[in-house]
């Protein structure tokens, strides 16, 4: 088992052609990812290396080949309509990769997907892989082997390394979900904390935050009162400066919400091991898999 | 990005919010000259990226056009939490009977913009809320229907029992929403809007705070970016496609991804060191954003030693490997290097970095771990 995404998942990529989409699209396919279809609208009629269709539009695309789950790498002024898109012609998982999304873009987004019923992941998320069986987004499938472990984090290549520690010590995982950096995102830390909890397969998880917002307390909360499964946390930014956009979005600390020892605090008083370094998951894992 | 209170209030007269009568001075005889052209009291304010100007000494009363030369003379130039002077705003000294505060800011909880207001005005709304919460009252807007006339108007009602003040509130309330939104602001705010003792209102300060995101949209935005505001190594990484923090450490950090830069930066203080700057390359790398970033951080006259993190997702180790061969090339280093990286392309860059007289290694905390000995003048473990 896994969430999110399985070897059920049939993957539309919006941006199919263009540089970062053909790329990943190649790589997920490699990894074992059943990729139905791509769009890219003018492009309808053409194939995606040979195999895949391409549509102008998703509701073709879903109506053509049964996609149920879009990764979306149209640029940052269309991905708010591609989500749209995607969730209005059926989709009910969206993985949302691009960076730089408007954020006042979202506020419009987020309740329209609500409202749907989809699961909206990221914008500015690495993705989502359930390793061994699908990939959707540019998590490197190489790092990653099947396993117990849930993970979720709200960074790209810091998730990378935390996984690849994992599986250098033969942890494997259920999956690894990226929420992403930005204030306002489809799927949060209790989203994926409550999915780990009901997967039989996910043993404990593993959690990386980062400085800003409240996410990381309220996800605290939730594991403090709804969660059986143990959970380690990390929180990346504890030697940050107040009141500057580390690079991500929600990055930032500002008045007394958000900084690293807040979320430290509330993580300990949650029961929540916390890996002070990354190579910390490591130990605190297997010790609480035992 | 911030912009300065006299663009902001340029952008609010814009859709109709009324805005006192000023201009912008840079010397002291401009700033006398206005405030002989304006021929009333005015208020000579400091424009500069920080709040808390009216404590420090940035905003004066000046009676008449000599006094507003004196304060001029006084603000520009004077240090506002490390950032110089440069500008004041001359402007139309208000009459004020009461003052009340105006904000919206996109709030992450609700996941929607907020509008915030209370008549407990002209000081720290974060002490109103902290102290006295039910002093303000807090208006989530959907933003698919806009903000409605009836929440405009009991926004108006919350702050005036005067139904005619209450209609300008409300008519203020929306010339703000539609600036906000217009504008692609993460926070915009009137504080103090100023009831006059003869009934008007007026927005005697103004802030917005634009979503970098929504850049590309505005142009007309963009081009209010004040650089002098900004650390000169900012202003170039930005405009090479780096984000770069300055930090007052020697230990020189380029890492790709911000997550994994941030906690590089910690690894670095764990392990005794201090952090030089935050910076991140990006997803998508090329050779050329690695050279960038090399120069940008060996400016920094305090960086005693360069760590390079690179976990390879995108970003292909080699293009990584190729930019420090070509960079070093061209300006060789005065300050040792240390090399992480792993992932995508591992085994070209690591044949690159050795063929050039490199050394790299594949672990996180040994290269912190030699960079920090490296950066106390140490030699590598």
């Amino acid at each position: 088992m896994s969430i999110f995404i399985n070897k059920d998942t049939k993957l539309v990529v919006q941006g199919i052609t263009g540089r970062d989409g053909s790329f990943h699209t190649k790589q997920a396919m490699e990894y074992g990812t059943n990729v139905v279809a791509g769009v890219t609208p003018g492009k309808g009629g053409q194939m995606f290396e040979g195999t895949v269709p391409i549509f102008n539009n998703v509701y073709d695309a879903v109506a053509k080949t049964g996609a149920n789950t879009s990764v979306i790498y149209v640029p940052p002024m269309g991905a708010a309509d591609a989500i749209m898109e995607a969730v209005d012609a059926g989709c009910a998982t969206v993985v949302c990769i691009t960076e730089g999304v408007p954020v006042l873009d979202m506020t419009r987004v987020y309740p329209f997907v609500k409202e749907k019923g989809a699961r909206l992941i990221g914008p500015n998320c690495p993705g989502v892989i359930s390793p061994g069986q699908a990939k959707v987004g540019i998590i490197p499938g190489r790092i990653c082997i099947p396993g117990n472990v849930g993970v979720v984090s709200r960074s790209g290549t810091l998730t990378y390394e935390v996984v690849y520690q994992l599986t250098r010590a033969g942890i494997g995982q259920t999956t690894c979900v990226g929420i992403g950096g930005d204030p306002i995102n489809g799927t949060n830390f209790i989203d994926c904390l409550d999915a780990f909890e009901k997967d039989p397969n996910t043993h404990a998880v593993a959690m990386m935050g980062e400085i800003g917002g409240t996410d990381e307390q309220e996800a605290a909360d939730f594991v403090k009162n709804k969660m059986t499964k143990p959970v380690v946390g990390f929180i990346a930014g504890q030697t940050a400066p107040p009141g500057r956009r580390m690079g991500h979005a929600g990055a930032i600390i500002s008045g007394s919400a958000g900084t690293a020892a807040e979320k430290i605090e509330a993580f300990k008083a949650a029961g929540i091991g916390v890996a002070v370094r990354p190579m910390d998951f490591v130990e605190l894992i297997k010790a609480k898999l035992k | 990005m911030n912009i300065h209170e006299y663009q902001a209030k340029e952008i609010l007269r814009g859709f109709g919010v009324p805005i006192p009568a000023g201009k912008i001075a840079t010397t002291p005889v401009e700033a006398e000259a206005i405030a002989k052209e304006l021929g009333v009291a005015v208020m000579v304010k400091a424009q500069v990226h920080a709040g808390g100007r009216g404590k420090a000494g940035g905003v004066k009363f000046c009676k008449n056009p000599a006094e507003a030369k004196e304060k001029a003379t006084a603000i520009l130039g004077m240090q506002i939490k490390g950032l110089t002077v440069e500008k004041v705003l001359v402007t139309v000294a208000a009459d004020i009977g009461s003052e009340a505060y105006v904000g919206i800011i996109v709030d992450r909880q609700r996941k929607k913009p907020v509008f915030m207001v209370s008549a407990a005005g002209g000081i720290d709304i974060e002490q109103v809320a902290a102290q006295t919460p039910e002093k303000i009252l807090y208006l989530p807007v959907d933003t698919r229907y806009g903000l409605r006339g009836f929440e405009a108007m009991r926004m108006g009602f919350f702050l005036y029992s005067d139904v005619k003040l209450a209609k300008q509130a409300a008519k203020i309330m929306q010339q703000l929403y539609a600036a906000f939104m217009a504008s692609g602001c993460s926070l915009a705010e009137i504080n103090p809007l100023v009831a006059t003792p003869t009934g008007e209102l007026i927005a005697v300060d103004g802030k917005m705070v634009v979503d970098d995101n929504e850049l590309d949209r505005h142009a007309d935005i963009e081009a209010l970016r004040d650089v002098s505001s900004e650390a000169p190594s900012e202003v170039d990484a930005r405009n090479c496609n780096l984000t770069f923090i300055k930090l007052d450490g020697n230990v020189g950090c380029v890492v790709n991804g911000a997550g994994l830069a941030m906690a590089t930066m910690d690894l670095v203080k764990y392990y005794g060191g201090e952090p030089a700057n935050f910076l991140d390359i990006g997803g998508s790398s090329n050779p050329e954003k690695v050279v960038n970033a090399l120069r940008i951080i060996t400016a920094d006259p305090n960086v005693k030693c360069i760590l390079f993190n690179i976990f390879g997702g995108i970003t292909r180790t080699d293009d990584v490997a190729n930019g420090i061969v070509t960079a070093t090339k061209a300006n060789p280093l005065k300050v040792p290097i240390v090399i992480r990286l792993t992932g995508t392309n591992e085994e070209i860059a690591m044949k690159i970095l050795t063929e050039n007289g490199f050394s790299a290694s594949a672990d996180m905390d040994e290269a912190v771990v030699k960079a920090v000995a490296m950066a106390k003048g140490g030699q590598a473990a």
